[in-house]
Formats: C-alpha cells, sequence, structure tokens
C-alpha cells in the first residue's frame, strides 16, 4: 500500500511551498503503524480446515501479498501475526499458546473460522477448546466454516484497520510499548482434564467444597428459571462469587489517567488472590529442581506483576508532577 | 504402467469361508444372529487362533477396518458388553469376513492381532484409548488420540462429555420448546472441562509430553553404538511437530537418529481430535453429513459419498425402499471423480513442497483446483464443504449457469454455461494441467534422484500393514474398491486401476499421475450421461428421513487417499432410531501412517518429511 504523501503532509505545520513533496511532517505513530501493517508476517501454521483456505489465500488467485503479507514464517520469533486456522483441541492450545509466547511483540491474534473463534461445530466435543480466546487475546474473528479467502482478506485489512488506530504513545492500549517484559500467556496443564493456571486456585475450592458437602465438583450454574424449567439439570450448585464489581469509572474526561486507576485495580485484585493462594510465592531461581512448571510460573509472574506496578507508579507519580 | 487384469473374483465365497470357519471352530464361531447384523462371533479366547486361520488359510490378507463398539443399557442386544467388530478382506477382491469379539465391560479384555495384521496397531490403540479395552499382546499399548493422562474413556456411552446436555439431538433445550444458553454459562468453569471428583492439585502431574518418550530413553541416548570403524556414535531423539511446517498439519513425529539416518520412528496424533465420532452419535444420521465434509477436508464430496453408501445399505432393509436414481449415480460419480482429481493435485503439490520445490508448483496446481471449486460452489453451495450428497439422492441438481463470484475483485462476475464449463474443463484444461505436470516432473533429475528407492514399502508390509490408496497400489497391489468391490456406477465405466510395483516415493507419485488420467477418462465417459439423464428427478424420499432401521453397515469408497470406510450401527430398541448408535470412521489418513516407522527407519531424516507427504495425510481425518 502506497504512503500517501498529500495525507501525510496535512499538518499543523506549515511546509515551505518549495519543500511540498520533499519534505512530510508526520506524525511518529502514523509513520510507525504504517510500516508495520503493511509488513504483516503470519506464522505459518495450519490447523485444519481453515488452513487450507488460508493457503489457497496466500495463492495465485487471492494473492494476500497485496498487502504485504505473503512472507509466512514458518518460525515464531519471525512472526507478528498468529492466524489461527481451525479447531484448537486441548492437546494442541497447550503449544499453540507456547507459539504465541515465542512470537516477538508487537504481535497479533486472528480467529479463523468457526472454531477458532467459539468452538464451530465441534465445540461439544470432549477434546475442543471453545475458541483460543479463552486462552490468548484476540484482535479480529473471522466468521465461517471456513471463511472465504475475500472473507479472511476482509479480516486482515480489518487487522490493518486496528493497528492505524494504535498509538505508540498508550501504553493501556498496546502493552508492548511499555518498558519492560510483558507477562507471558499462561501454558495449559494437561491434567486429567485441560486445566488453566488460572483457574487453579478455583478448581481447588470447588474441589474442597465437592468433598465437604459431598456436592458435585463440575456443578453447573445456575440458569434463568424459565431455562431451568425446560433443561431440568439436576444439581445446581450456588455460582461462584462474581467478580469483584469494576472500580468506578473515574469521571476524569482524561482517558489515560482512567485507564491506569483501571489497571491498577486489576493488579491490585490478582495481587490479592495470588496471595491468598500461593502464601509463600517462591523467587523462580531458589525453585527446587522438582518444582512444578506451573507454580514456577505462578512465581515469576508474581515478580513480574510487582515490578510492573512499580513502574505503573513512578509513571503515575510523574503524570501528577 | 498399468496393470490391466481386473481382481479376479475369490475362489470361494464369503458363506463358503465362514462354514469353512464353523466347521474348524465349533466352539468358537457361532452366527451373528442379531436383527440386521451379519458374519460371526468369536469368543475371545479363541480369537487369536480363529484370526490367523482366517488369515493364513482362507486367505483374507487384509485387515480393513477394527473397531469397538459398546452396547450399554440399550439397543438389540441381551447384555452390557463391549464388542471388537473386525473386517477382513482378500487383497484379490470380493466381500468382507465379519468377525466380532465380545468382552465384559468392567474388565475390558482382548487379544491383540497385531500379530497377525499389522495393520491393526493404531485402531487397537485407539480402541484403548476411547473405549478402555486392553489389549493383551500389543507392543505398544498407549493413548494415541487423547493425552497419557486423561481421565476416562470417552466413546464409553456412560461417559459424558462436560457441555452434555441428552444422549441424542436434538436437544430439548433447543428450539421450539426451550432458549439456547451458551454451554459456557453453564459449566461453573466457563470452560469445556470437567475433572474427577478425586482430583488432587497437589499431586497433579502433567505425563502428556514425558509419556510420548517412553521406550525411547530421553534425550541423548548413551549407550554408544560402535561402527566397523571403531567410531563411537551417539544416538538423539528428536522431536518433529505438531508445529512444523511441513507436517501437513499438527501432526508430530519422534524420532531416534544415528547421525542422520533414522533407527526408530513413532508418529504422535491427536492434536487435531475434534471428536467426530462422539458427536455423531449424538447427531441423528442426517446431522452427520456436513461433518463427514471436515474428515479429510481436501476431498468432501468422497467422503460424503462413503456415509450415505453406508446409511442407504440399511435404508435398504426398509420394506419400501427405492435406490437412487441413474442420475444420482452419474452426479455423484462425477463429484467424487473431480474431487479425486483436486485430492491428487494438492497431493503432489505439497509432496513437491517437501521435496524443496518451494510453494512454486503447488501454485499451478491450486490454480487449477480453485477452477473445481467454482464448480463446487455453483452446484452444492460452498467450496470446501460441500454437503451435497443425501440418502438416496443429492442435494440438487446441476444449475443451468456458473457464475464464479471469486473474481469480483477485477468487478467482473463471469457467467458460464454449465455444461460448457464442465465440458472445457474436462476435456482440455485438466488434461492439459495434468500433461503438463508429467512433462516437468516425471523426467526431472531432481525428483527422480531424490524419490527413487526413498521410502520403501514392500508388497507384503503394504498389504499386512493395511495401506490403502495410492500407498497399496504403489506397492505393486491393483487394489482398487472402484474395482473390487464395485459401488455406484463403476462396474459399468471403463477405466483401469493404477498401479507401480516399486513401492517407493515415486511410484506413487506415478500412481496418482494415473489416477488423474484415469478419472478424467471416467470423467469423460461421464459427459454424455449426464447428457441423456438431463431432467431426471435426483431427489428421495428418504433424503431428509429421519429414522433408519436397526441393523449394522460398512459402507467403503476408494477415496483420493485410500479406502474410506463407515461402520454404522442403527440400535434403537424399536424397529428404527433416528441417531447412530455407533459411528466409526474408518480413516485412510490414520491407518496409512502404520507404516511410517517402517518406511522412515534406515532412511535418512531429510527424506522423512517427502516420505511423509509421499503418504498423502489429512490431520481432520488422521485425529478425527
Amino acid at each position: 500500500m502506497e504512503l500517501n504523501l498529500q495525507e501525510l503532509s496535512k499538518t499543523q505545520y506549515p511546509i515551505p511551498a518549495d519543500l511540498q513533496n520533499n519534505v512530510a511532517i508526520t506524525s511518529l505513530s502514523k509513520i510507525y503503524n504504517w510500516g508495520r501493517r503493511n509488513s504483516m508476517w503470519p506464522m505459518l501454521f495450519g490447523l485444519a480446515c481453515c488452513a487450507i483456505e488460508m493457503i489457497a489465500t496466500a495463492s495465485s488467485r487471492f494473492d494476500f501479498s497485496r498487502f504485504g503479507m505473503e512472507v509466512m514464517r514458518a518460525t515464531p520469533r519471525q512472526s507478528d501475526l498468529m492466524i489461527v486456522s481451525g479447531t484448537v483441541t486441548k492437546k494442541m492450545v497447550v503449544p499453540i499458546v507456547r507459539l504465541y509466547n515465542q512470537m516477538p511483540e508487537p504481535k497479533y491474534v486472528l480467529a479463523m473460522g468457526a472454531c477458532a473463534s467459539g468452538g464451530g461445530p465441534f465445540k461439544e466435543g470432549y477434546n475442543v477448546v471453545s475458541g483460543i480466546d479463552k486462552y490468548l487475546p484476540v484482535d479480529v474473528y473471522v466468521p465461517g466454516c471456513p471463511p472465504t479467502p475475500q472473507a479472511l482478506l476482509f479480516g486482515l485489512i480489518a487487522l490493518q484497520k486496528k493497528i492505524d488506530g494504535q498509538s505508540i504513545a498508550d501504553y493501556d492500549d498496546v502493552p508492548w510499548y511499555g518498558v519492560g517484559l510483558s507477562d507471558p500467556a499462561p501454558v495449559p496443564i494437561l491434567g486429567p482434564d485441560i486445566i488453566d493456571p488460572r483457574q487453579m486456585d478455583m478448581i481447588r475450592r470447588q474441589a474442597e467444597k465437592a468433598a465437604s458437602d459431598g456436592g458435585v465438583l463440575n456443578a453447573a450454574r445456575s440458569l434463568p428459571s424459565a431455562a431451568v424449567a425446560v433443561l431440568d439439570a439436576p444439581a445446581k450448585a450456588a455460582k461462584p462469587a462474581p467478580a469483584a464489581a469494576a472500580p468506578a469509572a473515574s469521571e476524569a474526561d482524561d482517558k489515560r489517567a482512567a485507564a491506569l486507576a483501571r489497571k491498577a485495580a486489576r493488579a491490585a485484585k490478582s495481587e490479592g488472590a495470588a496471595a491468598s493462594t500461593t502464601p509463600a510465592a517462591v523467587p523462580a531461581a531458589s525453585l527446587p529442581s522438582g518444582g512444578k512448571p506451573w507454580e514456577e510460573s505462578e512465581a515469576i509472574r508474581e515478580q513480574r506483576k510487582q515490578a510492573a506496578l512499580a513502574r505503573k507508579a513512578a509513571r503515575a507519580n510523574k503524570t501528577e508532577g | 504402467m498399468v496393470d490391466m487384469t481386473v481382481p479376479n473374483s475369490p475362489a470361494t465365497s464369503i458363506e463358503d469361508a465362514i462354514a469353512d470357519l464353523k466347521a474348524k471352530f465349533p466352539d468358537a464361531v457361532s452366527d451373528d444372529k442379531r436383527e440386521g447384523y451379519s458374519g460371526v462371533i468369536v469368543s475371545k479366547d479363541k480369537l487369536l487362533e480363529v484370526a490367523r486361520y482366517i488369515h493364513d488359510t482362507l486367505g483374507f490378507d487384509y485387515l480393513s477396518s477394527a473397531t469397538a463398539v459398546d452396547y450399554l443399557g440399550e439397543g438389540n442386544h441381551s447384555n452390557d458388553h463391549l464388542e471388537m467388530v473386525y473386517h477382513a478382506y482378500r487383497t484379490t477382491g470380493g466381500k468382507a469376513l465379519v468377525f466380532k469379539a465380545q468382552t465384559d465391560r468392567e474388565k475390558a479384555e482382548l487379544p491383540s492381532l497385531v500379530s497377525v495384521w499389522k495393520g491393526a496397531d493404531f485402531q487397537e490403540r485407539e480402541a484403548w484409548d476411547l473405549f478402555g479395552i486392553r489389549f493383551q499382546g500389543h507392543p505398544n499399548l498407549k493413548r494415541i488420540l487423547m493425552w497419557e493422562g486423561f481421565h476416562g474413556f470417552p466413546m464409553r456411552k456412560d461417559w459424558h462429555e462436560a457441555y452434555y446436555e441428552q444422549d441424542h439431538k436434538p436437544f430439548d433445550s433447543r428450539w421450539p420448546s426451550g432458549h439456547v444458553y451458551r454451554a459456557e454459562e453453564r459449566n461453573i468453569f466457563g470452560k469445556n472441562v470437567k475433572y474427577p471428583a478425586d482430583i488432587d492439585l497437589s499431586k497433579l502431574t502433567d505425563i502428556s509430553e514425558s509419556s510420548m518418550y517412553e521406550g525411547f530413553g530421553m534425550g541423548v541416548e548413551y549407550t554408544q553404538v560402535r561402527d566397523g570403524e571403531g567410531m563411537a556414535t551417539d544416538q538423539l531423539i528428536v522431536n518433529m511437530g505438531p508445529h512444523h511446517p511441513s507436517t501437513h498439519g499438527v501432526f508430530r513425529m519422534i524420532m531416534r537418529l544415528d547421525g542422520e539416518t533414522v533407527t526408530h520412528l513413532e508418529p504422535v496424533m491427536g492434536y487435531l481430535h475434534r471428536n467426530h465420532e462422539k458427536i455423531g452419535e449424538r447427531n441423528t444420521f442426517l446431522q452427520n453429513i456436513p461433518f463427514t465434509d471436515r474428515l479429510d477436508y481436501i476431498s468432501s464430496m468422497g467422503n460424503n459419498h462413503g456415509y450415505v453408501l453406508a446409511v442407504e445399505q440399511l435404508l435398504a432393509l426398509a420394506p419400501k425402499y427405492t435406490p437412487p436414481t441413474y442420475r444420482t449415480e452419474v452426479l455423484r460419480v462425477l463429484m467424487v471423480e473431480l474431487t479425486r482429481i483436486v485430492n491428487h493435485l494438492w497431493a503432489i503439490g505439497f509432496w513437491l513442497n517437501d521435496l524443496g520445490a518451494f510453494f512454486t508448483p503447488v501454485l499451478y496446481f491450486i490454480q487449477e483446483r480453485e477452477r473445481i471449486l467454482d464448480f463446487f460452489e455453483a452446484v452444492a453451495g460452498s467450496r470446501m464443504m460441500c454437503n451435497y450428497m443425501r440418502f438416496g439422492g443429492v442435494f440438487a441438481d446441476l444449475p443451468e449457469r456458473i457464475r464464479t463470484v471469486a473474481n469480483l475483485m477485477n468487478d467482473r462476475v463471469r457467467d458460464f454455461n454449465t455444461m460448457q464449463f464442465l465440458t472445457e474443463m474436462i476435456n482440455e484444461r485438466i488434461p492439459r494441467t495434468i500433461d503438463e505436470l508429467d512433462e516437468y516432473l516425471t523426467n526431472s533429475d531432481i525428483v527422480r534422484v531424490r524419490s527413487e528407492g526413498v521410502g520403501y514399502l514392500s508388497r507384503e508390509d503394504a498389504i499386512n500393514y493395511s495401506a490403502a490408496g495410492p500407498l497399496l497400489r504403489g506397492s505393486g497391489v491393483a487394489y482398487d474398491i472402484r474395482r473390487a468391490e464395485p459401488y455406484s456406477i463403476y462396474d459399468e465405466l471403463d477405466f483401469d486401476v493404477a498401479v507401480q510395483y516399486e513401492g517407493d516415493m515415486y511410484a506413487r507419485y506415478l500412481v496418482r499421475l494415473q489416477e488423474m488420467r484415469e478419472s478424467v477418462r471416467i470423467l469423460k465417459q461421464i459427459l454424455p450421461r449426464l447428457e441423456y439423464t438431463a431432467g431426471e428427478s435426483v431427489a428421495s424420499p428418504f433424503a431428509y428421513s429421519g429414522k433408519v432401521p436397526i441393523g449394522e453397515a460398512y459402507g467403503r469408497v476408494e477415496n483420493g487417499k485410500g479406502e474410506l470406510g463407515y461402520y454404522v450401527v442403527s440400535a434403537g430398541d424399536k424397529k428404527a432410531a433416528a441417531n447412530p448408535w455407533r459411528y466409526h470412521v474408518r480413516a485412510p489418513s490414520f491407518i496409512n501412517l502404520t507404516p511410517l516407522g517402517v518406511m522412515a527407519k534406515g532412511g535418512k531424516v531429510a527424506d522423512l518429511v517427502a516420505i511423509l507427504g509421499s503418504i498423502d495425510i489429512v490431520l481432520g481425518e488422521t485425529d478425527r
């Protein structure tokens, strides 16, 4: 895609007439995003039927190299975009999360097709993950089973528009422009069934509850009475405590301050939760060799969280000052 | 190039074989007397002995399918049990000898038949994984589709998945009597998970990875091998996949290498195991047709065909059954042969990718494929997932005109007369592409040097490992179901079975090339048939019928990748059932992987991806 010089030059800074078309003044974000959006390298990585349509999109008739995406890299270390093209199974989500963690930032995820978006026709299957967004942040969802190449192109263009709207300065919107490392996505564990490390505490609580009052571990949540009448579901345990109400939105029109407040609240909440589950968070280095991978990752996450909180506080102070 | 002989009809019929079997083992073998069932039931103590007799003496050298059925609580049977169903064929052609062995559900154990047919290896592992039948004497009995450590045996009838609502669809909670809620909202963890009640997180271990390396030794093998020169070498364990660009999807191989030579290889699969069969048993018979599209997603028309053939066998038990019209059969063959061409173009193209001709040849083949997909889209409404065939009929007749919308990007919709489009495609375009492919590849030095003598599979191994399709015919076995056990209208069509005797990658390539030419030959015979059956109905009173008579059926077709079979059991408590009791897919991509270890052994690791490419697998079908 061409960089429109006329468009770029429309700034508040006057450019002398004889320098026009030779000098362009624009914002850093704009030129940076222009570069990124037009060299979005997808990972060469197919899961299921959708991968075939992805290949068709890459081939001559549809040809997504017109949008700067022809360089599909087989290694996550060189790719910017993960096209999750097909059904994500419990067995496969572990490598997928690992691959995502290996991708350098800025990175994007496109859920291609019904399965990757929400489980699709195979949703009820015992080995199927109901959408990759249960484990990874998704930027664009493309519907279809499979989406036609045109639909995938549309999704890719939607992603480009999303990139256009991002700003290097907005740390909250685009976390990777902050300082330091971002949190890796927690890698699920294949136990008796797949276990999301973020839910360890919840599973433990449910198991304890089931053991103490003879309840059911996999209790169904309560549904509206209209639904209950129809479903006639057997045992319904109480709904778990709903997530703490979102902190009241600050009335300040400064978007950034509000976002920071939200983030701090989130961090504080998760800190509390983490503290209650792992009373003595062990530093990663001092983990015994028999340490379990998820414990290790929790400890690392804890450290990261503290560091991030400190950074954020410092940044907030600076803004106020 | 081509073996002109049609496989002879077997010397003794199935009835003779069964009579022989009963005379030889009067105590162990009895007829399966259940309504709508066929074959014999073998007592499990004598199973191995009987199987050996069937293989060695009766000459049923090819084990097509081995699968389990869980008879629990319902259906036309007396007691709860697990049953293993085997379909054995002769490679000279003819019908199946069906034999079954039953075992207790609590302590499910059967003798393994791997020592008789090596093709039973993965299929028995699958039955262990999903049904929990322990096979005594199996060399490597571990889970194959699910991970080691998973709780329960999911295909058993009393095992319910996390999002379980009811045994059969349509669910009561849906329209019109109910209101749909997202399954996540009903699960307390908000995910598709279900943990056993006695889960102990403090003792939780993830053995899914480590168990795969059992028998390999972890990391570097320290036992040093001394070769003739007296040089000490180590063997190395290398993992490849599931994310690897040349595994054709999410396939994984673990191998032990001595230098660059593969000394041992084990395929690992299940990364696309999306529970096709469990969902299929919840579905109604009709609802399964679109799911079959998603098995081998390159050739969805062929998948439809096998399934409707299996269900039509059951429907034929009904008193007022009318077989499909002639035009229906003509349309089915038309679609299936076009699919075969698509499949082989794709297979050869990606095999060349694996040989190092990265993506350039594929582009030419995909271009031709797009043309065929345009036709499918015009006829069935979807490019890939055609969902075209129905029981006793097809979804719709050919449209008058074809509009290819894919060219909209040039602000142009191209409009063709359907018959003209087909005639041009079959008489000119496809033969031209095949000739082009032949000219550039068949005598190319690089292709020949890389592929001749590599990935060798002997004739005996190919049969014993239940290899199918081009893999079998590339090893000198002229076994093509269209000839060996003709279905549809193949018995009146003139074509040859492509066969090569070298058993290497190049032979498989030549078989595929020849098969495309034979497909064109068939299609040329289909064109006049299309003309003179024009106007005939393609609908059927059974096309959307809810109920299927009770009984069992095994429908199989020669798909692009090999023998695709569907084992369907309809076991309602009355005279008919709306949902299959058992729905099993005999997937060629899955069973063709059984000999991968043999083909790779002794070869170089660099050839491995090409050997895998020459088998031509699609993971949707491998893992189901």
